[in-house]
Formats: structure tokens, C-alpha cells, sequence
């Protein structure tokens, strides 16, 4: 990035901070003469988006801490002061526990646009892998913030996923008891719980800042999935992405104000508004419904393999369920990035895409009867689309013609207006690796 | 969106700096609710008056109320104690204004506006909190036989007005009244 | 790319098809499970709608209403139901002054202390008062109640929802339907008298409501009766509208806010539109001469 630096500060004091911690320097390369692919379509706002919103959670939540007590006596009364008497305080509430799910309405339309873009094959790997563990990291969060408020949901939640560990055989009991700090969801699980809740958005923000870096060693992705390769491919950063990046961060926000103003606990589930009560389960555990999907996997597994139970066989599912998207940059076998040159895989992730709605409303249904069976064969297409179709794919699919360059694709799209970039639209472009 | 599209300078410099303003506009909009949390709750707000019996207080005795957190001196005064009080020049005294919420803002530091007022001279009622830097005086002692802080050794006479030492003011009294011969409401 | 659009937008609305096929035939499935005198899915039945003041993104708490509410709960809920969340200050919110409020509160006896002597004693309530329990602790009012303990009242109307199920889910969102805990309050409170289906066991000691959530029937006998409330602004003193203004009270004792909500959301969204019509007209410009 530096050899290309563009910046040259125009004060005595812009250069006197330039010789001495090129910050400003830092700023202006990675966020003003960047160059980006001009033909970025607004699937591209959400990474702008998600740290939009990871902004806004990590100020929502320290506010509320402010407010809340960790202790299983007073949390779910301290919530409900927040509620009631602390100024703005539903507000900042409603912001906080309606930006998780924001969040991840977001976070899962950031990794569909990587999905059908391809954004995660060679030489972006490893900036897939960072976006991978920073929504683990999000999963964990998530969940742990969801125990605090000690509700029922919160109380029998916690109960349930921590109960996952029980099923890796011998040390599943003790590593149980190490997570809750106790025989069961106590007290001392809502002291930890709080701490990492506190921590991890932290430890996100790092992760994000790594998954920043590698994006801009590497250059993004585009619709055509071509490699930038002259100067007309590209504009700068600002104006021309963060207008756009602005435009869809508004439009989110009213998506987001709708939910906190008119339907602050559509998103949530009425058992959290009563007391934990360790003596009484809800009819139906639910989670939140960004990990219903997975909550289907884990419920569908209802028969032993092999040596493997049907617990730890469902709990192994789920994991795996994630884990498979570590590897996807070595599954998917295709040369072609995009797919919008590849028609099988367009529409093999459209049926994804249906699959994992579907997988998320059957983890919402009681495990019985038809739902099982609809879960088994949801399942089972969410693991075959990574494990058999993307490898298989690669080698059988006739791809579509790739237009020669990103200015050749958009010149054709506009047929034939506007031969060249207007003066100082382009950007440098990248030298890739 | 073509290349047609003709630039004019002022119209798209409107644009960005309406679009900026309003921007800005929103921005301390959502600023607000994130200091507004930072003020007294509602709770909070609605514990700013209590009820205090003194009808077990003799003439040298004192008790201590809580008030918004703060210890708050309720004395009833020995005859002594306000003849002492009354004898003091208001030339001597190092902060002359009454600090009183229940009399005018600039009343003087007399006894009469330092008590509980006519008929009460008696009854003293302050805020136990010292005027340098909060922290708590002790009663019946100091070179005045008032209050004296023990932190940074400010002296308070019997009528709690400060003689001697850092701090700037005279104790405050808060806002209270006798609601019947034995019981002060303060707030 | 046109072309291409096209037909992924055909492919979609196959595929929602199907989606929504495997949807029903999965409902339908469970509906045949369901009989008569042994029901498996509560409630039996669904709460009506009904009409609230507050609904809707301009909707608002009607006072007199959660005034008649408050009654309701004053003579008859609180007997059993604690409210613990909701302090007599509070109760400003039903458009009462604060001599009012004051006088609510010191019809209360709340206990306090210890005082110098080291005693615990009571003392009528004053308006930073919580509403005080009708029993000591959660195993009193189990006790006194056959052993099923009255749920504290603050937040039932957000504690309680009957499943919405596909696609009303999805209608809610655009229908800002959320008055699921006051329709079901209403239900359950007018759903007594009625004859269970034949061979449909009753346990001892409850009574049969098929508008209850969690079974066939519950434990709280028939609490309202025509009559037993007098209202002072002459509103009929039926059931119906008795229950009608409890909920009511209930909602606003879960979500004191919701009119500040209704109203700054309206402002927000209002900014947000106009914001994005700038912004939009910004990136129109910015964009105007690079085809992309």
C-alpha cells in the first residue's frame, strides 16, 4: 500500500504528524484513494454496514452497562429499571437487543454476497477465514448477551447450549462444569458471561481491523468476479464507494428504527420477560432466531452413527455446520468467480439461500412428527452444497462467456455510452499477489 | 445516469453541504438519548424528599438523615450553642450569604437565616457534607465547637458557617419545613 | 443481465412455491394430529383481535381506559397478583396529578425499616413505593393457591403470546401487529364458562379456558364477574369490558413508553426518509459521470 501512497499532506502540521506517525497518511490510502472496482453494486454496503453496526452495538451496550447488575438477584430487575425509569433508557435497550439481530440480518447478507460473488476463492482466503471467525465471535457474543437480561429464554438457553459440551465424550461433564462455574446456570455464569459479553465486541473489532487489511492488500471482489486490471476499472474510494456505502447505511437504519419504534420485541421472544426460574422449563426452547438454522441441525440428528450417539452426532452437525465454511475457499473447485457467469451454481445457491430460511423456520417448530424429516433433508442439502456441489461443480459446469475487463463489462452494460472515466474518477489500481 | 448529465457547480455544492448539515443534524439527535441516560433516573429522582421524625431530639442532640445519598445534620441546638452563634460579628465570618434554599438566594448569614427560622432558632438542619471536597464533618468539635472535617481541617461554627480553613462556603441547607412540631420533611 | 434477471426472478417465485408447499404440508401435518377431547397444541383456540387505542404506529394509551384498568386491577387482580416492577409514581403515566398518585400510594401499606430500634414496621406507601405483594414470598402464594403461584403482573402483557405461525409472521411485520399480550389477556379473561368438549378430563382444581396458553385448563377460577367493578364515568360494567380495560392497564404496566416510542419513531423514520433523499440525490451526482 505505501509505495502507491497518494498523500501528501498540505499544512506545515500535516507533514510535521506524517514524518513522525503516518496516521492521517494511513486514512487517506485506505479509505480516500483506495481504489475500488467501479461496478460494486449494493450487495457490496454491507461490510460498510456491519461495522456501522458493530459501532452502534458497542456504544449501545456500554451505556447499559452502565445500568446493569450482573448478579442473578437484580439483573432482570436492573433491565427492567433501564426500561422504565433510566432516561432514554428502552431506547438504548430496544437499539441494543434489536441491533443483534440487525447485525445479523447484515452479517448474513454480507456472506451471501461473498457466496455468489465467489468473493472467497484464491487469492482472498484468508480474508474469508477472518470473516468466518469474527461471526463466530458474533455467535458467541450474541449468545452470551442474550443470558443477561435472566429471563426464562435467557436461563433455559444458556442451559441447552451449554449442555452441548455434555456430549463430547469423557471430559464433556467437567468442561460443562468449567463453563458454568458451577452444577448449573448460576450466578457465577452470569458474572462470566457479562465479562466476555463486555470483551468479545472488543476482540471483533480487532479481528475486523485484520479482515480490513487483508481486504485491501487484496482488492475487492466485483459482480463480473474480474481481477482489476487497468485504471478505468477502478474510482477512488471517497466519493464514489462511501456515497454509496452512506446511501445503503440509511436505508438500513429505517429497516433498524422500524423494528426498535414499532416492533421492539417481534425479534425477541415473550418468555425472556419473565424471571429466570431454574425449577420450570418453557414449553418450547427457542433461540434467537440467527441461530435457528443451526438449532435445526443439531435437532435433526436423531439417529446414532456408528459409535457416535445421536447427542453428540447433532452437537457435532451443528459445528460442522460452521465449520464447513472454513474450507469452502478449497471446496469450491471452479475457475469462475462469479456467479453470475456460473448458471448451475446460481442456482444451487439460490436453493441454499431458500434452504437456510427454511432450516431457520423448522429450528423454530417443535421436533416432531414432519418436522424432523423436512429438518433431515433440509440438513442434508445445507452439507451437500458444500461438501458435493461446489467441488463437483467446478468440474462439470460450462461457465458463461467472461466479458474481457470490469470497463468492458460496464461499457457493455451501458451499450457503448460513456467510452472513458471522466478526469480524476480513477483510482491507482492494485497490484495483486 | 449518463454522461449528458451537465454539472453546475452550485447546485451539486448545495447538495453536499445540505446533505452534510443534515447529516450533522442527526448525528446530535442520537447523541442525545446517550447523555440523557447519564442523568438522575426516575428512581432516583423520586427519592428527593423523606420524612424525619425528631421527637426523641433534646436540646444537644442531633441525628443524621439521608438525603439524595447525602448525610444530612438535623441538630436541635442548646440555648448556648445559639447564643454563641448569634454573638458573631457578620464582618468575621468568611462566607457572609446565608446558603440557605429556603430563604432569599442573597440573604445574609445571620443565625436566624441559618436555623429553622422563627420560632425553631433551635433547629438546625444542613447538608453533612463539607464545602471544599464532600467529605463528611464531625459535630462538637473544632476550634469553633461547631463541625470540623477532619480531611483538610475546615472549622464550622454552632450555626455550621465556616470559620476557618479550605473551604469556600458555609454548609448548605436544603430545601425542608416542619410539617408537624416533630417531623421535617427535607426535599 | 436483463434477461438473466428475469429468469432468476421466475426461478425465485418456483422456488418460494415450493418452499411454501413443504411450509403447509409440514402445518398440516401438525393439524391432524389435533382432537377434540385431547387437544395437543393450546391454546385451543386463537384470541380474536381486538381493537386497541394503542395499535398501530400512531396509536396511543387511552387514560380513562387505564384508569377503569387500573381499577379493575386494584379490586380485583391485586387480591393474588403482585406487580413488582411498577412503582406508584408511575401511575402519573395514567394521567393522574401527583396529589392523586399521592393518595393511591397511602391507601398501601408497605413495610420499611428497621428503624433505630433495629424493628421492621409498616407504614402507609408513598409514590416511590412498589406496589406491594399480596404474599410474602413466591412459596405463600403458592401455597395459598393450590400450589400454582399468581404470576406477577409488570410485564405479562409482553410475557405473554400466542404463536403467530406462517405467514402471519410475516404479515405482523408489515401490519405492526404486536397486541398479542392484550388480546390474550381479553381472551383468557372472557374465555371461562364454557362446557369442554365431551370426554375431555378436567384435573381437579382447575377450570377450563380454551383460550389458555399452556393447557386445556389453569388454575385461576373465573376472576371477573358482571357488575363486581364500579366504574365512576359510567362505562357498562360487563366482563367484557372489564377485561378490555385491564389489558389495556397491563400493556402500559409492561411498556409505560410505548407513546414516547410511537412518537419519536415517527420523527426518526420521518429523517431517515428525508436523509435518504438527500444522500440518494448526493450519490446521483457524485455517480453522474462514471457509468458503472
Amino acid at each position: 500500500m505505501g509505495a502507491h501512497s497518494t498523500y501528501s499532506p498540505k499544512t506545515g502540521i500535516g507533514r510535521w504528524v506524517d514524518a513522525r506517525m503516518p496516521l492521517p497518511r494511513l486514512v487517506h490510502d485506505s479509505f480516500v484513494s483506495f481504489p475500488v472496482p467501479r461496478n460494486l453494486n449494493y450487495a457490496y454496503t454491507f461490510g460498510g454496514i456491519l461495522a456501522l453496526m458493530l459501532g452502534a452495538q458497542i456504544l449501545t451496550g456500554v451505556v447499559l452497562a452502565m445500568h446493569y447488575a450482573a448478579d442473578t438477584r437484580f439483573a432482570f430487575q436492573s433491565v427492567e429499571k433501564v426500561m422504565r425509569d433510566v432516561n432514554s433508557g428502552w431506547l438504548l435497550r430496544y437499539l441494543h437487543a434489536n441491533g443483534a439481530s440487525m447485525f445479523f440480518i447484515a452479517v448474513y447478507l454480507h456472506i451471501a454476497r461473498g457466496l455468489y460473488y465467489g468473493s472467497y476463492k484464491q487469492p482472498r482466503e484468508l480474508l474469508w477465514i477472518l470473516g468466518c471467525i469474527i461471526y463466530l465471535l458474533m455467535m458467541a457474543t450474541g449468545f452470551m448477551g442474550y443470558v443477561l437480561p435472566w429471563g426464562q429464554m435467557s436461563f433455559w438457553g444458556a442451559t441447552v447450549i451449554t449442555g452441548f459440551f455434555t456430549a463430547i465424550p469423557l471430559v464433556g461433564e467437567w468442561v460443562q462444569q468449567l463453563l458454568l462455574g458451577g452444577f448449573a446456570v448460576d450466578n457465577p455464569t452470569l458474572n462470566r458471561f457479562f465479562a466476555l459479553h463486555y470483551l468479545l465486541p472488543f476482540m471483533i473489532a480487532g479481528v475486523v481491523v485484520l479482515h480490513i487489511w487483508a481486504l485491501h492488500v487484496v482488492g475487492q471482489t466485483n459482480p463480473t468476479g474480474i481481477e482489476v486490471k487497468s485504471k478505468t476499472d477502478t474510482v477512488a474510494f471517497t466519493p464514489y464507494a462511501t456515497v454509496k456505502d452512506a446511501l445503503g447505511m440509511i436505508v438500513f437504519l429505517i429497516l433498524f428504527s422500524y423494528f426498535v419504534f414499532y416492533l421492539p420485541n417481534y425479534l425477541g421472544h415473550p418468555d425472556n420477560y419473565t424471571i429466570a426460574n431454574p425449577l420450570k422449563t418453557p414449553a418450547h426452547i427457542v433461540p434467537e432466531w440467527y441461530y435457528l438454522p443451526f438449532y435445526a441441525i443439531l435437532r435433526a440428528i436423531t439417529f446414532n452413527i456408528g459409535p457416535i450417539d445421536s447427542k453428540l452426532g447433532g452437537v457435532l452437525a451443528m459445528f460442522g455446520a460452521i465449520a464447513v465454511l472454513f474450507f469452502v475457499p478449497w471446496l469450491d473447485t471452479s475457475r469462475v468467480r462469479s456467479a453470475a457467469y456460473r448458471p448451475w451454481y446460481k442456482l444451487f445457491f439460490w436453493l441454499f439461500a431458500i434452504n437456510a430460511i427454511f432450516l431457520g423456520w423448522l429450528g423454530s417448530r417443535p421436533a416432531e412428527g414432519a418436522y424432523v424429516i423436512m429438518s433431515q433433508l433440509s440438513t442434508l442439502y445445507y452439507f451437500a452444497f458444500f461438501l458435493v456441489i461446489m467441488p463437483l461443480l467446478g468440474l462439470f459446469e460450462t461457465p458463461r462467456k467472461l466479458p474481457g475487463s470490469i470497463t468492458e463489462a460496464v461499457l457493455a452494460k451501458h451499450g457503448g455510452h460513456g467510452a472513458a472515466l471522466p478526469q480524476g474518477a480513477a483510482a491507482a489500481p492494485e497490484h495483486k499477489g | 445516469m449518463s454522461t449528458h448529465d451537465v454539472s453546475e457547480p452550485t447546485r451539486r455544492d448545495f447538495l453536499y453541504v445540505a446533505t452534510g448539515a443534515v447529516g450533522a443534524v442527526g448525528a446530535a439527535g442520537l447523541a442525545w438519548p446517550f447523555i440523557d441516560q447519564m442523568r438522575p433516573d426516575a428512581s432516583t429522582l423520586a427519592l428527593a424528599t423523606v420524612e424525619v421524625d425528631v421527637a426523641t431530639l433534646e436540646p444537644g442532640m442531633s441525628l443524621t438523615a439521608k438525603w439524595r445519598g447525602k448525610p444530612i445534620f438535623i441538630r436541635n441546638r442548646t440555648e448556648k450553642e445559639v447564643e454563641e452563634a448569634k454573638a458573631v460579628q457578620l464582618g468575621d465570618l468568611k462566607d457572609p450569604v446565608a446558603r440557605n434554599a429556603n430563604v432569599p438566594a442573597d440573604a445574609q448569614a445571620t443565625d436566624i437565616d441559618r436555623s429553622a427560622g422563627e420560632g425553631k432558632e433551635n433547629w438546625i438542619v444542613m447538608v453533612g457534607s463539607c464545602t471544599h471536597l464532600g467529605c463528611v464533618p464531625l459535630g462538637q468539635s473544632g476550634d469553633f465547637g461547631g463541625w470540623f472535617c477532619p480531611c483538610h481541617g475546615s472549622h464550622y461554627d454552632t450555626a455550621g458557617r465556616i470559620r476557618k480553613g479550605p473551604a469556600p462556603q458555609n454548609l448548605a441547607v436544603p430545601v425542608f419545613s416542619f410539617i408537624s412540631d416533630t417531623k421535617i420533611r427535607i426535599g | 443481465m436483463v434477461s438473466g434477471g428475469m429468469r432468476m426472478n421466475k426461478m425465485m417465485a418456483s422456488l418460494a412455491v415450493v418452499g411454501l408447499a413443504m411450509g403447509l404440508s409440514g402445518a398440516v401435518a401438525q393439524e391432524a394430529e389435533h382432537s377434540e377431547a385431547e387437544p395437543t397444541h393450546f391454546p385451543i383456540h386463537k384470541p380474536e383481535y381486538e381493537s386497541w387505542s394503542f395499535a398501530g404506529p400512531f396509536g396511543t394509551y387511552d387514560k380513562a381506559q387505564l384508569q377503569r384498568g387500573f381499577k379493575v386491577y386494584r379490586e380485583v387482580c391485586s387480591a393474588c397478583h403482585s406487580m413488582n416492577y411498577v412503582p406508584f409514581r408511575a401511575l402519573e403515566g395514567l394521567g393522574y396529578s401527583e396529589g392523586q398518585v399521592k393518595t393511591i400510594a397511602a391507601e398501601y401499606e408497605v413495610q420499611d425499616g428497621p428503624n433505630a430500634d433495629g424493628d421492621m414496621f409498616t407504614r402507609k406507601a408513598i409514590p416511590s413505593d412498589y406496589f406491594p405483594s399480596p404474599y410474602a414470598n413466591p412459596e405463600a402464594a403458592a401455597a395459598s393457591n393450590n400450589g400454582a403461584a399468581p404470576p406477577d403482573l409488570s410485564l405479562i402483557a409482553k410475557a405473554r403470546a400466542v404463536e403467530r405461525g406462517f405467514p402471519n409472521f410475516v404479515f405482523d411485520i408489515f401490519t405492526q401487529y404486536a397486541e398479542m399480550g392484550p388480546d390474550y389477556i381479553h381472551a383468557l379473561l372472557t374465555g371461562y364458562d364454557q362446557t369442554p368438549p365431551q370426554g375431555m378430563e378436567i384435573a381437579e382444581g382447575t377450570h377450563y379456558n380454551p383460550y389458555f396458553i399452556a393447557g386445556k385448563s389453569l388454575a385461576m377460577p373465573k376472576p371477573l364477574s358482571d357488575g363486581q367493578v364500579t366504574y365512576d364515568d359510567g362505562s357498562p360494567g360487563t366482563v367484557d369490558q372489564y377485561s378490555r380495560d385491564v389489558s389495556a392497564f397491563l400493556m402500559w404496566a409492561a411498556e409505560p413508553h410505548m407513546d414516547d416510542r410511537k412518537r419519536m419513531g415517527f420523527r426518526v423514520i420521518l429523517f431517515l426518509l428525508v436523509m435518504t433523499g438527500l444522500v440518494w440525490a448526493t450519490k446521483r451526482r457524485i455517480w453522474a459521470d462514471v457509468p458503472h
